[in-house]
């Protein structure tokens, strides 16, 4: 018998080990307080004594709270420790337990007696609030040693009661309560916890018991200080709220964006650098080894000046920023690294990388998105609630937002005024055939541009003595470019009369149009070079050759018997090396853009803010509200140019493996210069740019350049045959042949076989057809959900109509009817004080309460002093006070009304919803 | 600390600013629990909530008293259902006292005509303000009754995308 019944019990204690365990995280602040007061040890006697004492102030205040945390603490220290001696007593057969044992006997009774109460009133349901109270007191004062006689029944009836007021502890932050009320009853909820979570751990497992309980709560503190420590390591995360806070979140976007594309950078030079770059450095070939690792003989005496490397020759051009330094070796170092196979698995990988790392920002987003839901029935209703961003603490801003607000009002009234009307449709239309012609022809014109600077560039690069800026003519145009058109079709846009937003669309679209359109003819111009140098390559491949020849043979004709002296590496004619060139071009475009952005910071903000706050003392009109005034920043701007210096880099990074490094280092100024400047010398936005909706434009732009930088890549690896005497894929006829070449060398023979299967025609083609099947599937799948999405939303929408219809029928026919319903619709202001509870208590329910009483005429008065005495008095709204007293005596003729207060009679399908802590507070609602 | 979004160590912060505001009045320990309240002049000078246009709303909201006057237990809670903690449930019942500016616990024409004067600085016409407000109740009304009770406000706020990014301040 003993034995079955340990056996429960244990059972029951471990589920409640297993419950508590996930419960535990309210009470982990004591565990903090508890690390830092530090904990004193307590025999358990003394223990019971301070906490009962403790228990008796109980009504203090808050540093009262701490020392009761801590108390929570020790106390369940004490009980292990109590239930361990008590467990020596039983083993001692009850009857070695002396006097303390016999202390215990009588308040033994007490203690059932109170647990069979509080079964009572946990059946009763919503009564037992008030009893438990009256329960604990009998039960402090009694010692909690009488578990032993406790049964099971009793023991889960218990272990429900103290998840149930764990529940409560957890959720009592989410309640509309005032504070001194949620303060009480969280103490009387921590108590009972306290109290009685002693008495669930017995039998063998207390010890384990204990242990489990202590590990939980050390587990949850520890959980809670990672998370703060993940918090403190978000990199700027105080900037950019610091940003927020004076710009709105739109602003934010564009760092948070910043920090993520920063993210995203790291871990591709993480890959670049760890894999490439610094293999090469420590096991490859040192510089001037060998000829593609030196200076040409010519270049020599200036390849140290400022003005050379500034053009990234010289030696950064023959160092291991740049694809030509690498050696075709297929193995180096001690390792057998292999570089060539490194270098272009790491080609590969950082473009699989930022493809998955995008989608799957991509995707979240979307969801994201989706969950919010764009319902255009509130348009109004939201402007007028949630326009004002309670974060704004800046009076410029402040300014700025009332102003955004009222415009946007004014806009929405517009367009709301605007639906109806259709004047002069035609004309509209020219228009915007007309801009999109001139949007065309600029777009046209700038590509044209740039082809033509960038053939006039190579015709002066074969010319000596060139200027500075017959050198960067391409570098200097292009910007000039990126800054001149953005506003020109800005004003051509304005001939197209659109929704802002969607003009702001439009708008992004073309400047996206203008900066791909450069970049390709720029890559065009360069595919160009590449052929020329190319044939080139040809020339110069016979000469070297020839070369090589003619050196060895004059050496064996001058002596037979010593051996040549080598040739100096630097005198080995060598051909363009195509690739290191196109590194190059990159390069140069990447930093004079970081250059052009930077001054156009200082220039057009800083530089100009300046200008209006200082000599807006001495002039003739107002600067700050007038021509000049402050810039703003400008996020769609600044985000396409990080897209599109994000594509330079996919594209460069193949070539030049440093200009991840260099992109690294740009991002992370830009962090800190932007942040400046913008907290410096920029004003928020006039017109309302939402920052959650375009986030995902924004990252389809970057899968979009994503994927356009990739086609010229793969398009070289693929087609091009690489250099013969630079580069780690020299030698070969293409560059993917390194990959055949591992398979081949160091696999055994069935994985090239096995290889030689997969690459077959035969087997990609099914499978190409197969995703593309898949694809389609899914799609359509998709696509039958959304049907589906709006067909339910169009349901709605209807029932939502008839509702209304209902209603307003009802209002006309019968006023009292309709108040009826208002009474009977759930409303969520079910919490009454304590008090009100009382009173509600001794009158039968269904009366006028005093309570109602005295609200009516508040509200009445319509005095908001008077209201708010009602609302100090009854700690939720005092919405019950005001809808329900008129209706009193309509009541109670109805049935199913006698207890209006517990159920919703769900009339209406909008309204029971989105109240979940109703069901949470039930239990404690009066009854 | 369970009562509120806060760590102890927020709390404590809180109560240094709270303390800030009125040195000579605000005691450093609790102990004794006096009873001590600040005016509503004091809280809403701070710079939180200075530019706020329903700053005097949300002190009273949350004012025990109806006056404005803020104890620190009330401060603390005002905070906390301003956190970026607390839920969407939570906020939209206090951003429904807020915009409750005469207290009957329904949002109505009034209530309405003065939420859009503060939010544009009366710079709107009466047709205006009369057309949003009408636009306003036709679309968030749902029982068809000419005002908005909480249920329509909720329902209505539980769908707004921003309101959980707004409705917050940070301290």
């Amino acid at each position: 018998m003993g034995k079955k019944r340990k056996c429960a019990l244990q059972v029951i204690m471990e589920d409640a080990g297993i419950e508590i365990d996930g419960q535990v995280e309210s009470d982990t602040e004591s565990e903090e307080d508890k690390a830092k007061k530090t904990p004193k040890k307590r025999t358990p006697r003394e223990t019971r004594r301070t906490s009962r004492l403790e228990r008796k102030k109980q009504d203090k205040y808050k540093e009262e709270e701490e020392s009761k945390e801590e108390d929570i603490c020790s106390q369940q220290n004490g009980t292990s420790k109590r239930k361990n001696y008590q467990r020596e007593n039983k083993d001692g057969k009850k009857a070695g337990g002396g006097s303390r044992q016999r202390d215990k006997k009588a308040p033994t009774k007490d203690q059932k007696e109170s647990e069979n109460k509080e079964k009572k009133t946990s059946k009763n349901g919503k009564e037992g609030e008030n009893k438990e109270g009256t329960d604990r007191k009998n039960s402090t004062s009694s010692d909690s040693s009488g578990e032993e006689s406790l049964s099971e029944e009793e023991l889960a009836m218990l272990m429900e009661q103290v998840e149930q007021k764990k529940k409560l502890i957890s959720t009592m932050r989410n309640k509309p309560w005032r504070m001194v009320k949620k303060l009480s009853v969280l103490r009387e909820a921590q108590a009972f916890v306290e109290k009685f979570e002693g008495a669930l751990g017995k039998g063998k497992g207390k010890k384990l018991y204990a242990y489990k309980m202590m590990m939980a709560k050390k587990w949850v503190k520890f959980k809670r200080d990672f998370d703060n420590f993940k918090t403190q390591c978000i990199p700027w995360e105080m900037k950019i709220k610091e940003v927020e806070s004076h710009f709105g979140s739109s602003v934010a976007s564009y760092f948070i964006f910043l920090r993520w594309m920063y993210g995203v950078n790291l871990v591709l030079f993480g890959l670049i650098f760890g894999l490439v770059i610094i293999p090469e450095v420590l096991m490859g070939m040192p510089y001037g080894s060998m000829p593609r690792k030196t200076v040409p003989r010519a270049e020599q005496a200036t390849a140290m000046d400022f003005s050379v490397l500034w053009d990234f020759e010289g030696y950064i051009k023959y160092s291991a920023l740049f694809y030509g330094y690498y050696n075709n070796q297929r193995t180096i170092g001690w390792l057998k690294y292999r570089l060539p196979m490194a270098y272009f698995m790491v080609g590969i990988s950082v473009f699989g990388y930022s493809l998955m790392v995008v989608i799957r920002s991509m995707a979240r987003n979307a969801n994201e998105s989706t969950a919010d839901g764009d319902d255009h029935n509130f348009i109004f209703s939201w402007k007028m609630f949630t326009s004002w961003d309670y974060l704004i603490g800046n009076p410029e801003t402040a300014d700025n937002k009332f102003a955004s607000i009222t415009t946007s009002f004014k806009e929405s009234i517009v367009d709301e005024q605007e639906s109806n009307k259709d004047e002069n449709i035609h004309l509209r239309r020219f228009l915007r055939v007309l801009a999109n012609l001139l949007i065309i022809c600029c777009l046209c014109g700038s590509g044209y541009l740039i082809y033509f600077v960038v053939k006039r560039s190579q015709t002066f690069s074969k010319m000596q003595n060139v200027g500075w800026y017959e050198r960067n003519e391409v570098e200097i145009v292009m910007s000039l470019l990126g800054m001149f058109c953005p506003p020109l079709f800005e004003t051509i846009a304005a001939l197209e009369n659109y929704h802002p937003r969607i003009g702001l669309k439009w708008q992004l679209g073309r400047i996206f149009a203008l900066f791909l359109g450069n970049l390709y003819t720029f890559l065009l111009a360069l595919m160009d070079d590449v052929n020329e140098k190319l044939a080139e390559e040809d020339v110069v491949k016979n000469i070297t050759h020839w070369t090589l020849l003619g050196h060895h043979n004059s050496s064996l004709r001058n002596g037979s018997a010593a051996t040549p002296p080598p040739l100096d590496p630097a005198d080995v004619p060598r051909g363009p090396c195509w690739e290191t060139t196109v590194g190059i071009e990159f390069v140069r475009l990447t930093v004079s853009d970081i250059l052009v952005t930077y001054i156009t910071i200082l220039v057009g903000d800083f530089i100009r803010a300046c200008f209006v706050r200082f000599v807006n003392y001495c002039w003739c009109w107002d600067l700050e509200a007038g021509f000049p005034s402050y810039a703003e920043f400008d996020i769609s701007g600044n985000v396409l140019g990080l897209v599109f210096n994000q594509g330079m880099i996919w594209m460069g990074s193949f070539y030049a493996p440093g200009l991840v490094g260099i992109n690294v280092l740009r991002l992370l100024t830009s962090m800190y210069f932007q942040c400046w400047a913008v907290m410096s010398s920029n004003v928020p936005h006039a017109r309302v740019f939402k920052a959650s909706k375009s986030n995902n434009f924004y990252m389809g732009l970057l899968l979009l350049i994503l994927f356009l930088s990739l086609l010229p890549v793969a398009y070289t690896i693929m087609s091009l045959p690489p250099s013969f005497d630079c580069g780690p894929f020299s030698g070969k006829k293409r560059m993917y042949e390194v990959i055949q070449e591992t398979i081949e060398l160091d696999f055994p023979l069935f994985v090239a076989k096995i290889f030689s299967y997969v690459a077959n025609p035969g087997l990609i083609i099914p499978a190409i057809l197969l995703m593309v099947l898949a694809i389609y599937y899914l799609n359509a799948v998709a696509e039958a959900y959304q049907r589906a999405n709006t067909e339910l939303k169009k349901k709605m929408q209807m029932q939502r109509e008839e509702e209304k219809n209902k209603r307003n029928n009802k209002a006309s026919t019968s006023p009292v009817l309709q108040d009826m319903e208002d009474l009977l619709t759930p409303s969520p202001k079910r919490e009454t004080h304590p008090k009100q509870a009382e009173d509600k208590n001794m009158e039968p329910p269904g009366r006028t309460s005093p309570g109602g009483k005295q609200g009516k005429p508040a509200a009445l008065n319509g005095s908001p002093r008077t209201g708010g005495r009602g609302a100090a008095l009854s700690p939720p709204p005092p919405q019950r006070f005001v809808t329900q007293p008129p209706m009193l005596g309509v009541r109670a003729p109805y049935p199913g009304q006698l207890r209006p207060w517990r159920q919703p009679l769900g009339t209406v399908p909008g309204r029971g919803r989105g109240q979940p802590w109703y069901s949470q507070a039930a239990p404690y609602a009066p009854r | 600390q369970d009562c509120t979004f806060f760590t102890r160590k927020e709390i404590l912060r809180l109560h240094g600013r709270y303390y800030e505001m009125a040195p000579n009045v605000v005691p450093m320990d609790y102990t004794r629990d006096p009873d001590v309240k600040l005016p509503m002049q004091l809280i809403i000078n701070m710079p939180e909530l200075k530019e706020n246009p329903f700053k005097e709303r949300i002190v009273l909201s949350f004012s025990e008293d109806g006056e404005g006057s803020l104890s620190f237990n009330d401060f603390v809670d005002m905070f906390s259902v301003l956190s970026e903690m607390a839920p969407r449930e939570l906020k939209a019942i206090y951003a429904f006292k807020i915009y409750d500016f005469n207290t009957d616990n329904f949002i109505c024409k009034s209530d309405l005509e003065q939420t859009l004067n503060k939010l544009t600085r009366e710079e709107l016409t009466e047709e205006e303000i009369t057309l949003v407000c009408e636009k306003v109740i036709e679309e968030a009304d749902m029982d068809g009754d000419g005002k908005l009770g909480f249920a329509d406000f909720e329902n209505m706020i539980s769908k707004a995308p921003d309101f959980l990014s707004t409705f917050h301040i940070r301290i």
